[in-house]
């Protein structure tokens, strides 16, 4: 599988779902996998996540959507998606296909919306787990994004829960004080595990014409420039839930998707490299098992979670 | 169409006037299936500053893999490009996005303002694989001065065309917009091909439309991926959007909405 590391074992478990290895592609930044076809091996990938799909087709943000800023870029994309119906017929086709886990990502403007999401894919050929985008508006109260308020983060996880076996995963926002709280209220509401994290807002200016940069006025930061800020969160959450833990944000080499690991982590997800890299998650499959091998070390699961805090 | 990722050796720099650079690179696998009016994605080095891939019309291509941009130095990214020399080697994604398509027979015109003739020769070399009589094809280029446009516009003569010229301080051909000089050429070319500034394809794409005459236009937009992934590279189309690295970048002027 990794050539000359064959020796070394990279298969993870995320609560009920098995990945041949720990690095996953980020939600809205692989298309859905077809879009990389010609340039990336995608059977050596530990699964897709899938841009996320609501239950009618939406056209997204006017545009400018993005912009670039200092080691990072904001997005307003909107959410544009081909719709669950679409999906299910078209994209998941070739998905099916490629011989990779298929997760797929939601999300909704109600509580209502995610249920039947989830209940319209479960039972569909070829998905392997869902994945929630809990950063989104609840239409019904005023615009709040689901996961920025625990009792409504855990109603959606819990509908979502009911009308579905597949594995869950509630990807969660960092636009928040507590996210250890946030994390908790979703294991307990059934969450099987956690990703995170989702973009943190912000916003750019063009001084000359004094206009926002973006037509939707804030975007979503993302790329290495919002590392350390994950890296910490995946931390804090580590230690405060039992269910497993991905890591999102700005992991661009093997030693970032190593950080994450090492501090709780038990799969990573490879988002804004994409773009600017498009080999970057085989290059991270690669990375850590000559990582390993170097240390001495046959499992990555030995490394999740062994971060060294002297005790003060 | 297949896409490939290339590093790519740069094997000639040359700075055509101020700013202008015209660089050549080996990209067998990249030059190999390009169309003209793609694009590719550049990356000059693995910083974090700038981030993202650059997206470049392809200017032309060789038979042997040998691929060539024009581009004009307007900020970090386009300033990082323009300091490496032959020997360097940069990253490409391509070939990118929905070419022109090629008009056979009936005269077609070439309309690029500044480094919107990066594509036009590119698309005027491959138009003279098929038998056609070139004289009969006007090709209008528009640029700020004679600098930026004089070498530019001795290629296209080169090939034979009827090379028209327009600068913004009258120091070559017309004294104004290449715009200008469609209403003569219009009547007698069933389809024109226009490259370059925003406001100037608008204008390019109402005459074209207001002569009955058929017309493609290449836009510009910013680009994280240039894969169709982020969704990012959105226009107005008279439809809802549309994404100017898979859907493009050269559309059917019918196809956007002008703003
Ligand atoms: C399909 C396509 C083909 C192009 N072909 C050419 C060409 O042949 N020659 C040439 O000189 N230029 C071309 N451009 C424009 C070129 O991509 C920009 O000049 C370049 O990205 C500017 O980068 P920068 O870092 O120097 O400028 P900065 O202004 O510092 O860039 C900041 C950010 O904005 C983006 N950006 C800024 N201006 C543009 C623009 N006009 N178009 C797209 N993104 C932009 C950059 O990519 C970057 O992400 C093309 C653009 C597109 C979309
Ligand atoms: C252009 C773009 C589109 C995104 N779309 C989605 C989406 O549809 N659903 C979602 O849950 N996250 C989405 N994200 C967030 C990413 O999946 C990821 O959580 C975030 O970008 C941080 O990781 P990164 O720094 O590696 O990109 C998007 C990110 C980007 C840059
Ligand atoms: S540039 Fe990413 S979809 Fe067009």
């Amino acid at each position: 599988m990794t050539g000359q590391y064959d020796d070394i074992d990279l298969r993870v478990r995320i609560g009920p779902l098995r990945l041949r290895n720990p690095v996953l592609t980020a939600s809205g930044t692989f298309g859905y996998g077809r879009e990389f076809a010609d340039l990336v091996n995608l059977h050596r990938l530990g699964g897709v996540v899938t841009k996320g799909i609501s239950l009618a087709p939406r056209p997204g943000n006017p545009p400018p959507r993005i912009v670039e800023t200092a080691c990072g870029m904001l997005n307003a994309i909107g959410l544009e998606n081909v719709g669950v119906e679409e999906f299910i017929r078209r994209k998941m086709v070739f998905l099916r296909t490629a011989g990779t886990r298929v997760i797929v990502n939601i999300l909704g403007d109600s509580v209502d919306d995610y249920a039947r999401l989830a209940e319209r894919l479960t039972g569909v050929e070829g998905i392997d787990a869902l994945e929630v985008n809990i950063s989104c508006p609840n239409v019904r109260k005023g615009g709040v994004a689901f996961g920025t308020v625990p009792e409504m983060a855990a109603a959606v996880t819990g509908a979502v829960r009911a009308a579905t076996d597949l594995p869950l995963i509630v990807k969660l926002s960092p636009n928040v004080t507590d996210i250890g709280r946030m994390a908790a209220v979703v294991e307990e509401a059934g969450a099987d595990a956690v990703s995170l994290i989702n973009t943190l807002i912000g916003m750019a200016i063009d001084c000359r014409t004094r206009r926002p940069r973006l037509a939707n006025v804030i975007g979503g930061l993302s790329g290495p420039a919002i590392k350390p800020v994950a890296l910490r969160m995946v931390w804090q959450v580590a230690r405060t839930v039992s269910i497993p833990v991905i890591g999102i944000g700005g992991i661009s080499r093997a030693e970032d998707a190593l950080e994450f690991l090492i501090a709780g982590a038990s799969a990573i997800q490879v988002g804004t490299a994409n773009f600017y890299q498009p080999a970057a998650a085989e290059e991270i499959i690669t990375g850590i098992a000559a990582f390993l091998h170097e240390q001495g070390e046959h499992s990555v699961r030995d490394i999740i979670g062994s971060l060294q805090v002297e005790a003060g | 169409m297949t896409k490939f990722q290339e590093k790519a050796q740069i094997l000639d720099r040359q700075e055509l006037a101020a700013g202008i650079y015209r660089l050549t690179l080996h990209a067998p696998l990249v030059a190999g299936g390009a169309h003209p009016g793609q694009f590719v994605m550049v990356r000059t080095d693995d910083s974090y500053d700038p981030l993202l891939r650059r997206p470049f019309s392809i200017h032309q291509v060789s038979a042997g893999g040998d691929l060539q941009l024009l581009f004009k130095v307007v900020g970090q990214g386009t300033g990082c490009l323009a300091r490496l020399g032959p020997g360097s080697r940069v990253d490409l994604l391509g070939p990118l996005g929905r070419g022109f398509r090629l008009q056979r027979e009936d005269p077609v015109c070439l309309v690029g303002g500044g480094m919107g003739i990066a594509p036009l020769y590119f698309l005027g070399k491959r138009l003279l694989q098929h038998a056609r009589l070139p004289e009969f094809d006007p090709v209008l280029l528009g640029a700020a001065s004679q600098q930026e446009l004089a070498l530019l516009a001795d290629d296209f003569f080169g090939l034979g065309y009827d090379v028209r010229t327009a600068t913004d301080d009258g120091s070559l051909g017309h004294h104004g917009f290449v715009t200008d000089l469609l209403d003569q050429v219009l009547p007698r070319v069933s389809r024109v091909y226009v490259c370059g500034p925003y406001p100037m394809m608008r204008i390019a794409a109402a005459k074209c439309l207001a002569a009955g005459v058929e017309c493609e236009v290449s836009l510009e937009t910013h680009m994280a991926c240039g894969l169709g992934a982020c969704l990012g590279c959105t226009v107005q189309a008279p439809d809802g959007y549309a994404h100017v690295c898979v859907q493009g970048p050269v559309f059917e002027a019918g196809e956007v909405a002008w703003q």
